[in-house]
């Protein structure tokens, strides 16, 4: 992985925890929405020994809501309700839409008007092409892909394989 | 199998359809660096991840003045659906007629499935190949070692 995790990378975990996963996702990916409860089972199995991190890697020729939903999910990012938006958004991915989206941050306390204006100006786009651009460099070539502690993971998305791969990860 | 044409080589000149009545010579880009990515066919998953991937990264592409080219044994009107349906916003060449003659000459044809490899290449703005990358055919090579050949070329 090209880009270390730092600080303004949306992170679950401690950051010197012994096991990163890193998640190159995109709202609208089927696949990633089927992942999403598996990567809390694996978090609940590890603990604090593992630190979650997502970044945004929207395929919007493909998917026209993908983009809108990251903007959504990184402004209430903004507001410290990061986490809670990206499982929203992937419990209820199947209903994605723009309404869908206004509700949800309606739902977390947020004002519709700020999201309005955010997606007027796309105000988050630079983060989420930062994302995009450091996930391409480092080989990123759909969604999900995940990195275990940098390096990437090339294997199923089942959970008893996810535990298997962290657990024979050399620290 | 003929083996992929190495950095160094003079990348053939082609000319294939682009469209039913539009065609696409190599020569037209020199100038600037193109990317000519093969793949083995339309619509099949990895081909469909990458080409998909690659429009997406397109502006990234574009920032080093390169044009993008897909290139596979597929006929114009699969291409027209596919890129349609995918909303594609580069060529895609049709190396159908004599079929996969272009792959040949690049050293990327299968013989035995008759379709090409999944193979890139970047060629700079004199027409020199200067990287090319034979994938695994049902791996998806990602956009990485394009940009780092890119990058090397503007150096």
């Amino acid at each position: 992985m090209k880009v270390p995790i730092t600080v303004d990378d949306h992170i679950e975990g401690d950051l010197n925890a012994p096991f990163t996963l890193v998640e190159y996702g995109d709202y609208e990916c089927p696949f990633c929405e089927m992942v999403s409860p598996i990567i809390k089972r694996v978090q609940k199995h590890f603990g604090k020994q593992l630190t979650f991190v997502y970044r945004n890697f929207p395929q919007t020729e493909m998917h026209p809501y993908a983009e809108i939903a990251a903007e959504a999910a990184e402004l209430a990012g903004s507001h410290g309700h990061f986490w809670e938006m990206h499982d929203l958004i992937y419990e209820n991915q199947e209903a994605l839409s723009l309404e869908l989206l206004f509700e949800l941050v309606e739902k977390l306390g947020l004002s519709r008007t700020d999201l309005k204006n955010t997606l007027e100006n796309k105000t988050f786009e630079k983060k989420i092409r930062n994302d995009f651009n450091g996930g391409v460099r480092s080989g990123v070539n759909g969604t999900p892909t995940f990195f275990i502690n940098d390096l990437r993971y090339n294997g199923s998305f089942e959970y008893d394989e996810l535990i298997s791969a962290l657990n024979h990860t050399i620290i | 199998m003929s083996k992929i044409l190495s950095p160094g080589v003079a990348a053939p000149e082609f000319t294939l359809h682009t469209t039913i009545d539009q065609t696409l010579s190599l020569s037209e880009l020199r100038g600037n660096p193109v990317i000519l990515a093969f793949y083995p066919a339309d619509w099949s998953p990895v081909c469909s991840d990458e080409v998909t991937l690659y429009n997406e990264v397109l502006p990234e592409f574009r920032k080093f003045g390169a044009n993008l080219l897909g290139i596979s044994v597929d006929g114009v009107w699969c291409h027209a659906a596919f890129a349609q349906h995918r909303n594609l916003h580069y060529p895609l060449l049709a190396d159908f007629e004599p079929k996969g003659a272009v792959a040949k000459q690049y050293g990327v044809y299968r013989e035995k499935e008759g379709t090409s490899e999944r193979a890139l290449f970047v060629i700079d703005k004199n027409g020199i190949i200067s990287w090319s990358y034979l994938s695994p055919v049902a791996e998806n090579p990602g956009a990485d070692g394009i940009l780092e050949a890119l990058e090397t070329l503007g150096k």
